[in-house]
């Protein structure tokens, strides 16, 4: 994980090594001063050397001078190569992302990639910084500290090499002991946080069910038990203080005692257990940091691992060699298609599928709900790949062509569409980046959606809002048909697109398609009879299967499925 | 966006916070400082005693012949007792903040979602939802940083600086001087470079908003972009984001993360001089200054200069905190839907044609009206719905319906038909109160729905609309979502009048399938089947459909019909629909253009009248 994470560093090596190279400079300084200090207080102060003192002094602030220019430096780096370092990570899983097919997309849900490229970016860029900056300077001080308490007075180091392991053990054990808890919380948060969510999106049926007080309640529960779960893992690293203090008490009585009888018997002169208690200090607040960098470094962990996760998230569908660019036609070709999303024989959504779709021709499918029309034209622009059988679009295997080339030439209409903050032409662009604005009018005038974008005050200009809230359904499924007719493609599936338009509408739309893109292969899902009725060709589904595939006339005489549902739209459900 | 100025602590938040954390734990926030008090007290006087140890301890055993080292020991036992009682404190407090804090928290958290749940629709529709969840989110968690670690630390930190400030003058004057010199320095430096940072950081917060925002839209339409083969334009937008927040990412930590190490060698620097001062005081006998002093007090300045630091490190995360804070107060200060009905609905027996109020649920309803004498009257709930002249708007300005005059009798079912964005779902945002209407009236059984409580109204009322929202839960959960109490048998039966319980048991748990993500493991038609199980569950005697078959296609809308016809039976019912067929049967049917009634009578009448019905009844049959 880290090897894939530590990849992301990218450009920004420079500053990750100088970073800790001024770091561990800095640290150097930070721990001479005591030195010199204890030198200072004993030539200087005891002795009544003005001169030792004005020397030993002007050294010390030199030395602090080159520490604070290598610290200013050290964070500057740092804050570089974390930025650096960030950037990189979220544009690696996003990219990613981009990659992904639709069952890629499925596997993750929307909210567990967005926090990915959000909350667990941030948690990874903080144990960076941390590590970058903190975990190589803690551990410095601890030993540049050791060596120079060695160096003053051997006997009373050794105080410090058995408190320093007992403290390092103890804020491993609360750390270790706290963090779990802590995981289990933020999984926890996750669900309430899901919670709302569901409120949010779904405020009209929590409404007019007048269920607000059993959502609070649920959210009361969730909310309980993330107060319980965070309460338990903060009261163990409340120990954390409290243990640090006493094992700091401890250490400078120790230091007292045994100091105070070395000084009395001159082996320890007064400036250097001065020292030695500030590398106690030192040392301890170190070994203090350490932990802290340990819990963000587990904290981090499970957010390292949820991004390498969404890296090595490949994409099943990937570019043959030397793929063809071309697509010749909108002819189509299905070939013993069977299809499962789970790569499963036995759980077939698509069932022994075969078809032959000339070039231009308008082709309606049929079928009740769950009968797997979305999935068979799914399969067009490969946005799955068939279980077994081939799908051929102009003579050739979906699967042979550039993926790109191929989805830009069919065009689709997706059931769950979706309109994007931007204006209208921006929307519309999707098609088509560079189309003109010509082209753009043409489109939504193709598909019906000119007459109301004109009504708006500001026409083509007008924002819409995250997910085109603020246009209508029928009218956001207009200006989905618009932006995919913008693509100019060789096939165009609509899957069941203009349920929210009105019916006359929806036959101008048609009428428009056969005058205006005579030779685009059209392929209409629908509930409405009315909207496929006119097809060259009528494809019906049942459970998987092609049961017929007529006209209209001819179905109408041999299919009982189709027949049911004409009558029933035509009679007005009553017989 | 305003021009974000340097930032500042808005202490009217911040007093709100502390506020929340004061009000349920008084006596444990009573019993936190004092704890932290005594820990503080005692790390002081420690230090303090490290120079009596030194100067009357130590220093006059140097050079005995027979040192004795009880007058030591007692000195040391003295120690001991003091920091004991430091980390008893610290212990102590630390450990009685968790509840504090935590619980603080989940007030907050809980009180927001309560609010959020009276909220208008409107709020809903103006904001996004992206918005609304950054304030559970990002917003909570800034908060909780602040609650848990900034505000505790700050106070210990402020405190520790008075009382170590306290001692450093009654230790040495002079050496205090030299402190506040530096001390001024200090601030100055840090005060500089947090003024370069704040601005960053401002743009950071914004940078934030802006690359997540894109990500959750591109994100969500992740399809949509794979169809569209607009994966490179999505990284071009994305990459100009990225780079923005990097770069304001950078600028913004550049200094503070400078302000650490900068100030801690100030305060070494510091350190220095205080030993060249005290030293050179001590040579030439000035203020009484002794080695134990120097020693003393030089440990008394680092103790100084560190809480500083800690002071510039935690503005910082209470700045972007209140911010938080901020922001979380806003939505609990939204106003909420405001609701004067005061007519409820109560369950009732009949005896001898009187209505009797009743606790238990008898299946039958009345609305009670109280009376302003005092009289209360009990209202069969019938389900007559009347509007009078009814005009409204979303922004006061575009009208989006026109003087909508219009009846349904109980048991009536009446359609609403008309181009997309004729005002349709709109009428049926106002009868359960969604939205208000401007002008006119909307009478409920007799009753001016404005009198209604709201709740009231809309359990009478049941709705099934064109997007299903499902919740995490199982199937059984999703259909029992607005009477929890229902039997298995009834949801069931519910399943089955909805004619979802064929895919129900088809799939492998059954009722026990769960539902994540707002029901993504299933087709948009069963979703709908679901909810419109989950409405007959409810039982109520008035309903709305919005286009509520639309995802479903016609040959199974006929078996829902079937089930919806019973479902409808004995109900008042109002139709939006595209397909014709489905609002054939209903007893009138209004046509609406640009927010008018058009035309309106039952399907006969309008075929006869050959106007905009008749065009678009025939337009869906006769193509070209």
């Amino acid at each position: 994980m880290i090897k894939k994470l530590a990849k992301c560093i990218g450009e920004y090596k420079k500053e990750t090594i100088l970073t800790p190279i001024f770091v561990g400079i800095e640290c150097a300084f930070d721990v001479i001063i005591p030195f010199l200090m204890a030198y200072l207080i004993d030539n200087g102060i005891n002795k009544g050397n003005g001169k030792v003192i004005i020397g030993i002094g002007i050294l010390l602030i030199i030395c602090s001078f080159i520490a604070i220019f290598t610290g200013a430096k050290s964070g500057d780096y740092s804050a570089k190569a974390t930025a650096g370092f960030a950037k990189n990570l979220r544009k690696k899983i996003y990219y990613n992302v981009q990659d992904f097919s639709f069952s890629n997309i499925d596997k993750f849900s929307t909210s567990s990639i967005v926090t990915r490229h959000t909350t667990d970016i941030n948690n990874v860029q903080n144990a960076f910084q941390m590590i970058i900056r903190m975990a190589v300077r803690s551990p410095l001080i601890i030993i540049f500290s050791l060596i120079m308490a060695f160096v003053i007075n051997i006997k009373l180091a050794l105080i410090f090499l058995v408190a320093v392991p007992l403290l390092g053990f103890g804020l491993y054990f609360i750390a270790t002991k706290a963090h779990p808890i802590f995981e289990k919380a933020i999984s926890i948060y996750d669900k309430l946080n899901n919670t709302v969510q569901e409120n949010v999106r779904g405020i009209r049926v929590v409404k007019s069910f007048v269920t607000e007080d059993e959502e609070i309640e649920k959210f009361d529960k969730t909310s309980k038990i993330i107060y319980e779960e965070f309460s338990r893992a903060e009261r163990i690293v409340a120990l954390n203080s409290p243990l640090m203090q006493f094992t700091v008490a401890t250490i400078i009585v120790l230091i007292s005692w045994f100091g105070g009888k070395e000084i009395v018997g001159n082996n320890l002169t007064t400036g250097e257990f001065t020292s030695l208690i500030s590398y106690a200090m030192q040392i301890l607040m170190s070994l203090m940091m350490l932990s802290m960098v340990l819990v963000s470094i587990m904290i981090s962990r499970a957010s390292g691992e949820r991004i390498v996760e969404l890296m090595d998230e490949k994409s099943n569908l990937v570019n043959k060699e030397n793929p063809i660019k071309e697509v010749k036609d909108g002819s189509i070709v299905f070939e013993d298609v069977n299809f499962s999303y789970v790569n499963d024989e036995n759980k077939l959504c698509l069932k022994n599928i075969n078809l032959n779709i000339k070039s231009g021709e308008t082709i309606g499918i049929i079928g009740g709900t769950g009968s797997s029309k979305t999935t068979l034209v799914q399969l067009i622009p490969r946005l799955y790949d068939v279980t077994s059988g081939i799908v051929k679009v102009g003579g050739i295997d979906v699967r042979d062509y550039d993926i790109k080339s191929l989805r830009d030439k069919v065009a689709m209409v997706l059931q769950k569409n979706e309109l994007f903050s931007g204006t209208i032409k921006d929307n519309l662009r999707w098609g088509n980046e560079n189309a003109t604005d010509e082209e753009i009018i043409n489109a939504c005038k193709l598909a019906q959606a000119d007459e109301f974008i004109k009504t708006f005050p500001e026409g083509y200009d007008t924002f819409i809002e995250q997910g085109g809230t603020n246009v209508s359904g029928g009218q956001k499924q207009r200006l989905c048909i618009a932006r995919a007719i913008l693509k100019k493609p060789k096939i165009l599936i609509l899957d069941d697109s203009t349920s929210a338009v009105d019916t006359k509408t929806d036959s101008l739309i048609r009428k428009a398609f056969k005058e205006d893109i005579p030779n685009t292969t059209k392929i209409i899902i629908a509930q409405r009879i009315s909207s496929v009725e006119d097809a060259d060709k009528i494809i019906v589904l049942d459970n998987g299967e092609i049961t017929s595939i007529g006209t209209h006339e001819e179905l109408l005489t041999s299919s009982n499925i189709y027949k049911e549902v004409y009558y029933s739209q035509v009679k007005g459900g009553e017989e | 966006m305003e021009k974000t100025k340097r930032q500042k602590i808005d202490f009217k938040v911040l007093g709100r916070v502390l506020k929340y954390l004061a009000k349920n734990y008084k006596l444990r926030l009573f019993f936190v400082i004092i704890s932290l008090l005594l820990s503080i007290a005692s790390s002081v006087y420690a230090n303090l005693y490290l120079q009596t140890l030194v100067d009357d301890y130590i220093i006059p055993l140097v050079g005995m012949e027979n040192p004795t080292y009880t007058l030591l020991l007692k000195a040391i036992t003295t120690m001991i007792t003091i920091y004991g009682v430091g980390v008893i404190a610290s212990f102590l407090s630390s450990r009685l903040m968790v509840k504090a804090s935590e619980g603080t928290l989940k007030e907050i958290r809980d009180e927001m979602f309560v609010k959020m749940q009276k909220l208008p629709i409107e709020y809903f529709d103006t904001h996004s939802h992206g918005d609304i969840m950054s304030r559970y989110t990002n917003d909570t968690d800034t908060l909780s940083q602040m609650i848990c670690q900034s505000i505790p630390e700050m106070f210990s930190v402020i405190t520790t600086i008075i009382v170590i400030f306290i001692a450093m003058i009654i230790t040495n004057i002079y050496l205090t001087l030299v402190v506040l010199v530096f001390l001024g320095i200090i601030l100055s430096v840090s005060k500089f470079m947090t003024s370069r940072s704040g601005n960053y950081f401002a743009k950071q917060q914004q940078a934030v908003g802006k690359l997540n925002g894109y990500i959750e839209e591109m994100i969500n339409g992740q399809k949509v972009v794979k169809v569209f083969c607009y994966e490179e334009r999505a990284k071009e937008r994305f990459n100009k984001l990225n780079e923005e927040l990097a770069e304001n990412v950078y600028n913004a930590n550049k200094f503070v993360n400078c302000i650490g190490p900068v100030n801690g060698n100030l305060g070494n620097t510091l350190y220095a001089v205080l030993a060249i001062v005290g030293g050179l005081l001590a040579i030439n006998g000035i203020g009484n200054v002794t080695v134990g002093m120097i020693v003393a007090f030089l440990q008394l300045s680092k103790t100084f200069i560190r809480p500083i630091n800690q002071i510039s490190r935690q503005l910082n995360s209470i700045v972007m905190a209140i911010a938080g804070a901020k922001r979380i107060f806003e939505l609990m200060d939204e106003a909420p839907e405001e609701d004067k009905g005061y007519v409820t609905l109560v369950n009732v027996t009949e005896e001898n044609g009187n209505l009797i109020e009743t606790k238990e649920r008898t299946g039958k309803w009345a609305w009670k009206y109280p009376h302003k004498d005092g009289n209360i009257e009990y209202i069969n709930l019938a389900g007559h719905i009347e509007f009078y002249n009814v005009d409204f708007s979303y922004d006061k300005e575009k009208k989006v319906l026109q003087d909508i005059s219009l009846y349904a009798k109980p048991g009536q079912k009446i359609a609403f038909v008309g181009a997309t964005g004729a005002g349709k779902t709109t009428i049926t945002n106002l009868i359960n109160r969604f939205y208000d209407i401007d002008e006119g009236k909307i009478i409920y059984d007799g009753i001016d729905i404005k009198k209604i409580k709201k709740d009231d109204l809309r359990l009478s009322i049941g709705m099934v609309l064109q997007d299903t929202n499902l919740f995490t839960g199982t199937i059984r959960d999703n259909i029992k979502y607005g009477r929890n109490e229902a039997t298995d048998e009834e949801v069931i039966e519910a399943a089955k009048l909805a004619n979802a319980d064929s895919f129900i048991t088809r799939l492998p748990n059954g009722y026990d399938t769960m539902l994540s993500g707002d029901g993504a493991n299933l087709s948009q038609g069963q979703r709908q089947l679901l909810a419109i199980a989950r409405c007959a569950l409810c039982n109520p005697p008035v309903m709305i459909l919005d286009e509520a078959t639309s995802s479903i296609d016609t040959r199974t809308e006929k078996i829902v019909q079937d089930g919806m016809d019973k479902l409808m039976e004995g109900r008042t019912v109002l139709v939006i629909a595209h397909r014709l067929s489905t609002v054939r049967n209903a007893k009138a049917i209004m046509v609406l253009d640009h927010g008018k009634i058009i035309e309106r009578g039952d399907h006969e009448d309008l075929i006869e009248q050959k106007g905009q019905y008749y065009r678009l009844y025939t337009g869906a049959f006769e193509l070209e």
